[in-house]
């Protein structure tokens, strides 16, 4: 017996050759993107990350400049941007609720027990 | 009832019959199982930050550790690291154009760019196993690990990479080496780095490294065989008979999650 209940939306979804030079430009355009933020970073870190005044200010400008090439990673590599409304809020809505926010929680806790441990020593 | 996704419409979408999400179930499982990875990664990644800033003052900078280039007999911080990072960004790029050469049926296009992702995706590995390699080795000079398993290293200068060999810094204390091994008869010189002992600093970092590294690399060496299977489908011609490429998206995403986990293991790991 035949499923009528799988529907292929693939096969609606080809593009012309037009439409992929613009896909393509876009693809470059996010990698020109990414590889800048990441030598930015690098040489943040290569700079920086000796000085112990600089290392709240580099922790947050690290995650703030990761996130963003996460944003762009999956909105446009992924695809997600061309999903419907309801579908990226099911993927993103945990993600950000229980990845950034333990990971901020986690740091500020960690250099919490930190100084506690070092006003015991 | 199988129908057209644009025809149908929204106010009927949960009533059953069609996908609410307008999403194929392959594909919408991909995802689901990205997010429940993701978290896994931060789970390790969050215990990873606590660690590292419960024992900051002992905690080395990864700049230190991983100097090594390959035919290259010098010290270079980073550097190795960073090309790493953009070899598996350039991956990425050809990955997602394999799939927008599968939204246009141009079955050569999709065999270049998934060939191209395995070569980019193997190339990563074979680097992550030097990087490995170079951090087991350790270092020519070593360092002394005392019975109580404090480190107790040489003095090395950040830019030129000169080790004193009759300097030795003990918790924040300087003092000359032989002084040292006359206070400290027990400390062994260890090279290098386990899952125990570690001539850069604390145990743990080298716990994590190992840990989360081989575990990413895991990740990055099953997705180089699930594009390998999937080169070879569209080789013989299964996508295009099917009329669209779509494995190949579904392979592209899980092969995004490997890039987007690295980019947080890099920033987290290497530049923090």
């Amino acid at each position: 017996m035949e499923r009528d209940d799988v529907y292929e939306y693939s096969l609606d979804y080809h593009t012309t050759e037009e439409q992929g030079k613009v896909q393509r430009k876009k693809i470059w355009l996010v990698f020109w993107i990414l590889l800048a933020v990441t030598i930015f970073e690098v040489g943040m870190g290569l700079k920086f990350s000796r000085v112990p005044e600089m290392k709240m200010f580099l922790l947050i400008t690290f995650i703030i400049l990761t996130i963003f090439k996460a944003y762009f990673i999956v909105i446009s590599y992924m695809h997600l941007g061309d999903e419907r409304k309801s579908f990226r809020y099911t993927v993103l809505i945990p993600a950000i609720m229980f990845i950034l926010y333990l990971i901020f929680i986690c740091i500020t806790e960690a250099s919490y027990v930190f100084s506690v441990l070092k006003s015991w020593s | 009832m199988a129908a057209h996704s644009t025809s149908i419409p929204k106010t009927f979408n949960w009533s059953g019959g069609t996908s609410p999400y307008g999403i194929s179930y392959g594909k919408m499982m991909m995802w689901f199982f990205l997010i429940s990875d993701a978290l896994t990664f931060s789970a390790f990644l969050i215990a990873y930050g606590f660690m590292r800033f419960k024992f900051a003052d002992v905690w080395p900078f990864a700049g230190d550790v991983f100097t090594h280039l390959p035919f290259y007999d010098g010290h270079i911080e980073l550097l190795y690291v960073g090309l790493m990072t953009f070899i598996l960004i350039m991956s990425s790029v050809t990955m997602v154009l394999a799939v927008e050469a599968g939204h246009r049926m141009d079955q050569k296009g999709v065999i270049l760019w998934l060939l191209l992702t395995i070569v980019g995706g193997a190339t990563f590995l074979g680097s992550q196993a030097f990087e490995w390699y170079h951090f087991i080795h350790g270092s020519e000079h070593g360092a002394y690990i005392t019975s109580t398993g404090d480190v107790a290293k040489f003095v090395v200068d950040h830019h030129t990479h000169d080790v004193d060999v009759n300097t030795i810094v003990l918790n924040g204390k300087t003092m000359s080496t032989p002084d040292f091994q006359k206070a400290y008869p027990d400390a062994e010189l260890f090279h290098g780095a386990n899952l125990t002992k570690n001539e850069y600093g604390h145990p743990l970092f080298g716990d994590f490294f190992f840990f989360i590294t081989g575990f990413h690399g895991f990740h990055v060496f099953s997705g180089v065989l699930l594009n390998i299977y999937i080169l070879v489908g569209s080789v013989g011609g299964a996508f295009h008979r099917r009329g669209h490429y779509e494995m190949v998206e579904k392979v592209g995403l899980y092969w995004h999650f490997v890039d987007l986990v690295w980019v947080f293991v890099f920033t987290f790991f290497y530049l923090v």
